[in-house]
């Protein structure tokens, strides 16, 4: 009898049921925690409107982009975060598949050593931004140690953006960027060891049998085989660099002046702090979307094209 | 089959939210041991619970200890929410957008008076004050700062609960070395002392650094993040007899006044020549941190934030060396401070019953004995009397400072606009002092242009 009940229950959950059961809990909280709010930010983006103001939005067309896109201040913060993300993914780029080469070959330690490799990007990046701002401190910091000056009249304040008092145009920029480098360039060498390490043997006896350089090899074996995964690493830091904001904030607050008010930081402090301006930060994350939409579109371009020519 | 199904899903979500929502059943007591007959108990209150958002420091948890006391006297039970600082404004502003009714009161900023009031967040406590008595028992600045809206208007929002202000602490140690003493009067010509100008401040500040040894003049506010920098400077724009608008809303020829410039300045030179190395992002912590590591001789800070710097447990090294002093006077004698605290307010969204029960609470916490104890317990009260007072001011070294300071703070701007007008002074200031770039006339001409700009499109200036 129970045996019987428990095979008719069993047949009365249809594979179709169990379907539904785990598909729509996850549609209807990615609905109203994805969709909903990225078509009414959609709508915000057009009006007058601040969420803590007691009144309703008011249509204003493209009132809110034309304000931005008129913006010089606007226009400074994104010119600001694309040299970020220009340094900082083209950096990483350079390291993390500079270090994949490094530690492609198994040696003593090896494992050890890339598990170290890979630590920074596992830390928190707030962690990692008071930790920075303790090593760039120009009294007991260890950069300015590493560099050779022990005064701090006579060092760069690298958060300050001056050497020995003087401002020095980007230092606190580049400070920043070399963090972000620091923290996610094992991120670029985890892809690009991936893929140096599906790269079939044969093509490197084949070439070592027709006497091929290791320039050769590398320019003509190594470089083709891994470029689509070091693009996907691209395309991702690229997306990460126009988010940027944590690392920033917990480094220097967007300053000194503006010299670190990347875009992301921008948004939020018009989105909050004091301000809530929601229908403008709405428009400018929907500029933001656009760019990196159009960023990515072009590197999916290009990865296409580059798998075409591959098969 | 589905259909079947489906019903099931919505009946056990419906079974789950309902529990979520229920009230926890008490675990049944066992049963008490026979008591002698007590006498019939008052009636139980109507609200039995208050509850008040504040940000997460020390005064919050004193602020605890009287709602414990009030509990005692009234059974209504107190509960002091504690929200960090970098969260607590757009914490209580979203649940303000949503009309919420977490919290019965806020002890908000002053800078916020003008949005929460014109957005209608905040009860008007206007005629309570009045009939209660409460208006004229607080000092007349923190009313104006902490309660009114717009100011002059004779409209009160918030009862002034945590005064605060600007100040300095000084190293009592370095000041009082007869060696420091004569080194300081044969070069500078007068005694070494607490400054009461800030050229005497200068003055010390450019004494001071002796890198070899890791001591440097002052840490005073240079972060960029929020308001720091800009409270920092208008210590020295007010003191120099400059200001962010005159009566009408102006700000051109205000705001960059050759006061006001000169103003500006000062605090870049005391940047560049006395500032700890490292200080180029500070705000209260880091400012308590240099004096609390012996890097420097001076640091600024609000008064709230002073206490660590007396206690043996935060400040091991230095906690019986720490002298403190109110702003000095700008080159024409006017002295001002920066204000910090906060004012105690009802949100407009709960029940008439919580909105009463609020106002009995504020009545009783207003009550002279009440602040007494509220100053004694370690709160900067508000209470005129209370300030006078010899236990007030023996209480803590810094009290008197604090007291005196009271009498001249002035404050940044409090309309729903200010967030942006900030965003404006943080970045000048920002680029201007820390990063070294421009002049102080080209910083405040830019700050008196985007301000008017920004009034203009708000409406205050036609």
């Amino acid at each position: 009898m129970g045996a019987s009940s428990g095979a008719k229950q069993r047949r009365e959950l249809s594979d179709r049921a169990i379907v539904n059961f785990f598909i729509w809990p996850t549609l209807i909280l990615l609905i109203a925690w994805n969709v909903f709010p990225l078509f009414y930010s959609l709508y915000l983006a057009f009006t007058d409107y601040s969420a803590i103001a007691n009144r309703p939005p008011t249509w204003v067309g493209f009132g809110n982009f034309a304000d931005i896109l008129t913006d010089r201040q606007a226009w400074k913060y994104f010119a600001t975060t694309g040299r970020y993300a220009l340094v900082t993914v083209g950096l990483q780029l350079i390291l993390g598949f500079g270090l994949a080469l490094l530690v492609r070959e198994k040696f003593r330690g090896s494992g050890l050593i890339t598990t170290l490799i890979l630590v920074p990007m596992m830390i928190s990046p707030v962690v990692v931004g008071l930790f920075w701002k303790l090593m760039y401190n120009p009294t007991f910091g260890y950069f300015n140690y590493l560099l050779g000056f022990s005064d701090p009249r006579f060092g760069p304040d690298m958060l300050a953006g001056r050497f020995a008092g003087q401002p020095v145009p980007n230092l606190a920029l580049w400070a920043v960027a070399l963090v972000d480098i620091w923290m996610w360039s094992p991120f670029v060498m985890l892809l690009a060891l991936s893929g140096l390490k599906a790269i079939p043997d044969y093509l490197y006896e084949a070439a070592a049998i027709d006497r091929a350089s290791s320039w050769f090899q590398f320019w003509r074996i190594t470089l083709p085989q891994v470029a689509p995964l070091l693009l996907i690493a691209v395309l991702f830091r690229t997306i990460e660099a126009f988010k940027a904001f944590d690392l920033v904030m917990g480094m220097t607050g967007g300053g000194p002046g503006d010299q670190t008010e990347l875009i992301a930081v921008n948004l939020y402090r018009q989105a909050f702090q004091g301000q809530w301006r929601t229908g403008r930060a709405s428009a400018l994350a929907y500029i933001i979307l656009i760019i990196i939409i159009a960023v990515s579109n072009l590197y999916i371009r290009y990865l296409n094209r580059m798998r075409g020519e591959h098969t | 089959m589905f259909r079947r199904f489906t019903v099931f899903v919505v009946l056990a979500l419906a079974v789950a939210l309902l529990a979520a929502c229920a009230q926890p059943t008490p675990t049944p007591a066992p049963a008490a041991p026979a008591q002698p007959e007590q006498p019939t108990p008052a009636p139980a209150p109507a609200v039995k619970e208050l509850k008040i958002l504040w940000a997460q420091w020390d005064p919050a948890d004193y602020l605890q200890q009287i709602g414990n006391m009030y509990e005692q006297e009234t059974g209504i039970k107190v509960t002091v929410v504690q929200e960090p600082w970098g969260s607590f404004y757009n914490l209580f502003a979203t649940e303000m957008a949503a009309k919420g009714t977490t919290w019965d009161m806020v002890v908000g900023d002053s800078q916020w008076l003008g949005q929460m009031t014109t957005q209608g967040h905040y009860v008007d406590l206007t005629d309570f004050l009045t009939s209660t008595g409460l208006k004229d028992s607080v000092t007349p600045a923190t009313l104006t700062y902490y309660g009114e809206y717009p100011t002059g208007s004779g409209r009160y929002w918030a009862y002034p609960t945590e005064g605060d202000a600007n100040g300095w602490a000084y190293r009592k140690d370095l000041f009082e070395d007869p060696a420091e003493k004569e080194a300081f009067k044969a070069q500078y010509g007068y005694d070494l002392a607490p400054p009461k100008t800030y050229a005497q401040l200068m003055d010390i500040a450019k004494f001071f650094p002796r890198p070899d040894k890791g001591l440097y003049g002052v840490a005073i506010y240079t972060q960029k993040d929020y308001d720091a920098i800009t409270m920092g400077v208008q210590n020295t724009m007010f003191s120099w007899g400059a200001d962010w608008k005159d009566a009408k809303y102006n700000v051109m020829g205000v705001v960059n006044s050759p006061e006001a410039i000169e103003a500006v300045q000062f605090y870049r030179d005391l940047y560049d020549c006395c500032q700890w190395p490292g200080g180029s992002n500070a705000f209260f912590t880091e400012t308590n941190d240099a004096i609390i590591s012996g890097q420097v001789a001076m640091s600024m800070n609000y008064f709230a934030f002073f206490p660590a710097l007396v206690n043996p447990g935060t400040n091991p090294n230095y906690y019986d060396k720490i002298g403190f002093f109110s702003n000095p006077a700008g080159p024409t004698g006017k002295q001002h401070a920066a204000l910090g605290g906060q004012g105690m307010s009802i949100i407009s969204y709960i029940s008439p019953e919580r909105k009463q029960a609020a106002m009995d609470f504020i009545k009783w916490f207003g009550r002279e004995d009440i602040q007494a104890k509220w100053a004694e317990l370690g709160g900067y009260t508000c209470n005129a009397n209370v300030l006078k007072s010899d236990i007030f001011l023996k209480a803590t070294p810094f009290n008197p400072a604090f007291a005196e300071t009271m009498t001249f703070v002035k404050d940044f701007w409090n309309i729903p606009e200010y967030g942006q007008l900030l965003e404006v002074t943080q970045r000048e200031f920002s680029k201007f002092i820390v990063e070294g770039v421009g002049t102080a006339k080209e910083t405040m001409d830019t700050i008196a242009t985007e301000h008017d700009k920004i009034l203009r499109a708000a409406g205050y200036i036609k």
